[in-house]
């Protein structure tokens, strides 16, 4: 109902779909035929339960029956298993945020003072203490802030004792850093409100008007707040940054080693947890043969689950694993892998949707013909397109092809429409594992991970060792005068020009045109990149870091 | 990773001695397959084995029932929308090319096909009706999605490929070398298509004049070329403008027809489409059955009967129900959910051996294994039943098997007898209460059925509000309501209910006689007060008359249509009390009923993001060590790495400062590791530290939970809103 009033506003999309319309969805056609006599002052309002077809009778009705419908989908598991459900949605997605910097650092001494034995860490939870702050005025806030991290400096004693002297806090624009506070002030008020009022929804709603009217108020509330600390694109937080830290940044290949020297917390317990998942396998594949997918969430690697069901189980049926967290991996690939070593079938297809039509039928056609395909991480950048989930939805609701998959980001479900979901066909098992993404997280270009390049590298030698010599060579002149320029920030790259001479010297090429064609071919491999400067000149660069580029040229003089 | 850096990460294993495996997967029949799957788990004594052929037979019966419901339910959409196609181009059958015709004809015929929000439940609708078409009106069919078709020339392509192709299978029973007409090369356009057509009609007409005897049987001799839309919402309005322009241009040429399929409201085409397009259209409106009638069906069909011997507890049935209403109306997901249900049941009840039908279960009771008997002997309605016993067959009851098995095979005779009269009464009272105002025990009688079943419905307070409403039903509707409990007891299977079915009809006898009565009596009435009133008419005896006729009214007795109402719902009430009791109170109710809605909330409508919240909020919901314990709302500091930085990633605001961070996490963890930790406060044990930090945050970035920022150096930002 709220659509018609909303068809005015021409910044919206909003189609008119009339109230009857949307009732008769809801409602049976019948309708509510409410007699109209004295009976009903007898009869006691309280209704059974869940009656869509009444919504639109009573406003009460409404919050009883979202209170039932929580109430029975919230049927608390026995089983050790699911005790995950106990939780309510209010409590994962609420809506405070502290806003305060030393937060963190507040929570982690704390953590710390008191260890073996448990913290009342959520700090909204002890009004006594967020109730001081706020009094305080922005001189006062000040001292508060760097009154934290010193105390943690001290129990740190850390080496890097130069950073004390430097200042700790500043806003991103000081001038208006009174106005901050007062924003944070009141923020933090507001913070001290919500725990008084999130405790109001957890309780049963009340069925009358007023309740309602309250929750609507709350919602009202939160949402100006949430607008209110996303409006300003200031943030306050501390300038420190990691290269003051004097730590040096790792590579993967060092942080593999020290983890593995890190011993791994509650192995006994993961293993636990991971002998329950694994006595699920023969039901697994029971309900696979039955039609039903499998995907797997919950927190914790469940590549070493998925793999061990792989070799448990699977041993003597073809089967197919996609390692969905690696970066380059493309629904294409994983249909060809199906079509060439699956189906023997060797030939190229123009679209993916051609080549999925030809496993469709090749399927369809051979009855004996099965198929596993393991999916590690669905839910990874490069299969989370709506084209590549549909691809896979297909797929998977073949038969014959048996799908076991696990997700891992918080909003992956949102994948999935209807249509997609039935043909999936899931059926969701919660394994935590609690175990480390080893394998998932180190594709990932994670920040505080120097980049070895190793990927950029195989690929450079790849493409060159399948040109010739002079093609070569006139790479490597490139590589070199972009190496040597690399102290220069505001290097644009080389020019066309100058390019084309210094091959000329190196007898690389004889004619502009040659050089152009060699070009063509390094820019169709991505290898390297023109921008034209703003006087209209060429210039070329190579787009890997100079890190990579080294030893590539090291690698290069090694082969020479 | 490193021993698999150069991967290949798709790849797949197949036994190196290729040909071999295949055979062996091809004698390795399905069947086999799944029955090991059974057993695996279950050993051999628990029956697995026939468990899974009973749950497979079952579940094909019921799979044939619900076609069958689907197919009876659409049958008279289809038969409408198959009537609408032979009219729509009777002109063009009867090849009269005049002009007021053609200018008639302009106009493409189009069904709108109204069929209700549940998207998922339309493909099998779809597939029906196009078979139904094949068989009876002609074989050119497309069917077209929105997906297949962002412009106009994947739309023809599309179009063309699948027209052609039938025309191709066709085809290809009658002569297998006839030209392969391949779709791409073929220029897509309309006039190709219309030649195509032409050659098919042509074909048929002339070249095989013993054919067209048979086919024409089944098609005419130029039957319509039908196109469907799938999901006429989901196409871009531009495509089907220019589709639509198109083909009217060619419509007295080519017989098309549309099917709009529309998940919405008729009012979309108009909206979709501008009228200069829409008066192209020849629109018919096609409503098809509401979802949650095609529900009440299928509930009807599959749950209140005794046709099969599995049934749903009521916390199940409310899960599976509340999916439907809240999550999809789709009535596809019910029967599968309906499925998972008996799988699971099967699967883990050892004892749903004895879930057949009632001629089997004797032999069934017969071959128990010792240790089945033992099963049942744990079976908490059993002790219940074992413990009101008097001691003697207690004894006899636990220790001889043969005794046992007895008794067994009378209590599932009686529960099946149960089962019998549970529907039949629970229709009748359903009778009663979907008609009372407010309808205090539901419209539904699926409602009805999870009352009954979560426990003693006549101790509810809509029970007792639904008797007080049905005291002061009118006559008639009375008398209509015990003639249709009448019906429903006389076609039920149940063999008590001659008695019932006899006292109901006595009541209907007495309602009449009533009515004659009451008949005579008002004209009685009305004669003898008027009568009265026109003897005494001085003041005093008026007076006199009206205080009497005041104080009757006042204590004034039941009319005896009042007492027989009042006798007829205590009636029912009794009937009620006997018959429907709640199935958990029976004895071996487990062996038929799954209850473990638990199981299939967690398996249909997950919560990912709860589980990831419970496991990083309070870890020991998973990891029972000790050290892990807490109160709630907050964690210990030995918590795992990536708990401790979640925690204080909680903290923070829009962004993270990394340094920060870091230094919180390795006061945290240094705590932990105790005073000796800070004495030899290498690097060494600062770089591990350093690790596990790295390694903690790339894993809430894989979660989601952060993302790099660029708005400031080694900032990370948070993607989600709120601390707990």
């Amino acid at each position: 109902m709220s659509q018609t009033e909303g068809k005015g506003s021409g910044a919206l999309q909003v189609k008119f779909v009339p109230d009857e319309e949307v009732l008769k969805h809801i409602a049976d056609d019948s309708g509510i035929k409410v007699r109209k006599d004295k009976t009903q002052q007898m009869v006691n309002v309280k209704r059974f339960v869940k009656k869509l077809e009444n919504i639109s009778d009573d406003e009460d009705q409404e919050i009883l029956e979202e209170k039932n419908y929580v109430a029975v989908l919230g049927i608390c598991a026995q089983d050790s298993m699911g005790n995950g459900s106990s939780v309510s949605g209010g409590e994962v997605y609420s809506f405070q945020t502290p806003k305060r910097s030393s937060k963190m650092a507040e929570l982690a001494s704390e953590l710390a003072q008191t260890p073996g034995q448990s913290v009342a860490s959520d700090h909204s939870k002890c009004p006594e203490k967020t109730a001081k702050t706020p009094q305080s005025s922005s001189n006062k806030k000040k001292e508060f802030v760097s009154t934290t991290p010193y105390r943690l400096r001290k129990r740190l004693a850390a080496p890097d004792l130069y950073l004390e002297s430097e200042s700790e806090y500043s806003a991103s624009c000081s001038e208006e850093e009174d106005e901050e506070d007062q924003k944070e002030v009141s923020t933090v008020l507001s913070g001290q409100k919500t725990p008084a009022k999130t405790k109001a929804a957890s309780t049963p709603p009340p069925r009358n008007n007023l309740g309602k009217k309250n929750k609507e108020d709350k919602m009202s509330n939160l949402v100006e707040e949430y607008f209110e600390a996303h409006s300003s694109s200031k943030v306050l937080t501390s300038d420190r940054t990691l290269q003051k830290l004097q730590k040096r940044r790792l590579n993967q290949q060092t942080l593999h080693d020290l983890l593995k020297k890190a011993p791994l917390a509650y192995a006994a317990e993961i293993k636990e947890l991971n002998q329950q998942h694994e006595s699920l396998f023969s039901k697994w594949m029971l309900q696979m043969h039955l039609g039903f997918n499998i995907v797997l969430y919950g927190l914790g690697s469940k590549r070493d689950l998925l793999e061990k069901f792989r070799t448990s189980v699977l041993q003597d049926s073809v089967h197919l694993v996609v390692n969905g967290y690696f970066p380059s991996i493309t629904v294409r690939s994983i249909l060809s892998s199906i079509t060439e070593e699956v189906l023997d079938h060797i030939g190229t297809f123009r679209s993916p949707l051609d080549q999925l039509e030809f496993i469709i039928k090749r399927f369809k056609e051979d009855s004996s013909l099965e198929l596993y395909v393991l999916i590690h991480n669905l839910d990874s950048q490069m299969l989370r397109g709506e084209r590549s989930q549909q691809i896979l939805a297909q797929l998977s609701s073949l038969p014959s092809i048996y799908l076991i998959a696990s997700i891992d980001h918080i909003n992956a479900p949102l994948m999935w429409d209807q249509a997609k979901l039935s043909l999936y066909n899931w059926l969701w098992y919660e394994t935590t594992t609690f175990s480390p993404y080893v394998e998932e997280t180190s594709y990932e270009n994670s920040l505080l991970v120097q980049q070895s390049g190793s990927l950029a590298l195989s690929s450079l030698t790849h493409v060159l060792r399948s040109l010739t010599l002079n093609a070569r060579g006139i790479f490597r002149l490139l590589a070199q005068y972009q190496l040597e320029n690399k102290d220069n920030p505001s290097y644009p790259g080389l020019s066309f020009q100058d390019f084309y001479q210094q091959c000329r010297e190196h007898f690389l090429v004889n004619s502009d045109l040659t050089l152009r064609a060699q070009l063509t071919e390094f820019r169709d491999h991505k290898l390297i990149r023109t921008k034209r400067g703003a006087d209209g000149v060429e210039y070329l660069l190579i787009p890997v870091d100079d890190s990579t580029l080294t030893d590539f040229l090291e690698k290069e003089d090694e082969d020479v | 990773m490193y021993s698999e850096n150069v991967p290949r990460h798709c790849f797949t294993r197949k036994d190196l001695i290729l040909p071999f495996f295949f055979i062996k997967s091809m004698y390795r029949s399905e069947r086999q397959f799944r029955a090991i799957d059974f057993r695996e788990r279950n050993n051999a004594s628990e029956d697995s084995e026939l468990r899974f052929v009973t749950c497979q037979s079952l579940w094909n019966q019921i799979k044939s029932e619900t076609e069958q419901i689907q197919e009876d339910l659409n049958k008279q959409l289809f038969d409408n929308l198959l009537s609408f196609l032979r009219r729509s181009h009777s002109e063009f059958q009867e090849k009269t090319t005049e002009w007021t015709c053609q200018m008639k004809s302009r106009e493409i015929p189009t069904a709108a096909l109204v069929l209700g929000v549940n998207v998922t439940d339309h493909d099998l609708t779809f597939r029906s009706f196009s078979e139904v078409l094949q068989n009876n009106i002609t074989p050119y069919i497309a069917l077209l999605e929105a997906k297949d078709c962002p412009d106009i020339k994947n739309l023809m392509q599309k179009l063309m490929g699948q027209l052609m192709n039938c025309y191709i299978d066709v085809d290809s029973l009658e002569d297998e070398d006839s030209v392969q007409v391949s779709q791409n090369r073929i220029r897509c356009s309309m006039t190709s298509l219309i030649n195509w057509y032409e050659n098919v009609t042509k074909k048929t007409d002339s070249e095989t004049p013993s054919k067209k005897r048979t086919s024409s049987c089944r098609h005419w001799q130029s039957p319509p070329v039908v196109v469907i839309f799938k999901d006429m919402e989901s196409f871009t309005t531009k495509v089907l403008q220019d589709f639509i322009v198109i083909s009217s241009q060619h419509i007295h040429e080519l017989p098309l027809v549309l099917i709009f399929g529309i998940a919405t409201s008729p009012m979309i085409i108009h909206s979709l489409l501008p009228h200069s397009v829409s008066s192209l259209l020849c629109i018919e409106l096609f409503q098809s059955l509401s979802c949650k009638e095609h529900l009440s069906t299928i509930v009807d069909k599959l749950l209140l009967t005794t046709q099969f011997p599995f049934k749903l507890g009521e916390k199940v049935l409310q899960v599976l129900i509340n999916i439907f209403l809240y999550h999809d109306f789709s009535v596809q997901n019910f029967i599968k959910g309906f499925q998972l249900c008996m799988v699971e049941h099967f699967y883990s009840q050892p004892l749903s051996v004895l879930c057949c039908q009632l001629v089997d279960t004797k032999k069934r009771v017969n071959s128990l294994s010792h240790d089945q008997c033992e099963n049942i002997r744990k079976l908490p309605s059993f002790r219940r039943y074992v413990e009101s016993q008097v001691s003697e067959k207690q004894i006899a009851l636990l220790t001889a098997d043969n005794f046992l098995k007895e008794i067994i095979q009378k209590l599932l005779e009686d529960l099946h007898v149960y089962h019998e009269n549970y529907v039949s009464v629970l229709r009748c009272l359903h009778v009663f209460t979907s008609s009372l105002p407010k309808y205090p025990l539901g419209k539904q009688i699926r409602e009805l059925h999870c009352a009954c079943l979560e426990n003693r419905v006549w101790e509810t307070e809509e029970y007792e509000s639904s008797l007080q409403l049905a005291r002061m039903l009118n006559k008639s509707d009375l008398v209509t309501m015990l003639q249709q409990c009448v019906e429903i007891f006389v076609s039920s299977s149940g063999k008590e209910f001659d008695k019932t079915v006899e006292k109901l009809k006595e009541f209907l006898t007495q309602f009449q006689k009533l009515e004659v009565a009451e008949a005579i009596q008002e004209r009685d009435v009305s004669v003898s007060s008027q009568k009265e009133l026109q003897k005494k008419t001085d003041l005093y005896h008026l007076q006199k008359t009206l205080l009497e006729l005041k104080e009757s009214r006042r204590s004034k007795k039941l009319t005896k249509f009042e007492m027989l109402r009042f006798e007829v719902v205590d009636y029912i009430d009794s009937l009620v009390r006997t018959y429907l009791v709640p199935a958990d109170h029976k004895t071996l109710h487990e062996i038929v009923y799954f209850n473990t809605a638990s199981v299939l909330r967690g398996h249909l409508n997950a919560a990912p993001r709860i589980a990831l919240h419970t496991a990083l909020n309070n870890p020991y919901c998973y990891l029972k060590n000790q050290a892990l314990k807490s109160d709630g709302g907050s964690i210990s500091n030995k918590a795992p790495d990536i708990c401790i930085v979640y925690k204080l990633h909680l903290e923070c605001g829009r962004l993270i400062n990394l340094v920060d961070w870091l230094e919180a996490f390795s006061t945290v963890v240094m705590a932990v590791e105790g005073p000796n930790a800070d004495a030899a406060s290498s690097d060494q044990v600062d770089d591990i530290i350093h690790a596990r930090f790295i390694r903690a945050v790339s894993e809430l970035e894989l979660l989601g939970f952060i993302k790099p920022s660029k708005q400031k150096t080694d900032h990370v930002a948070r993607l989600t809103w709120g601390a707990c």
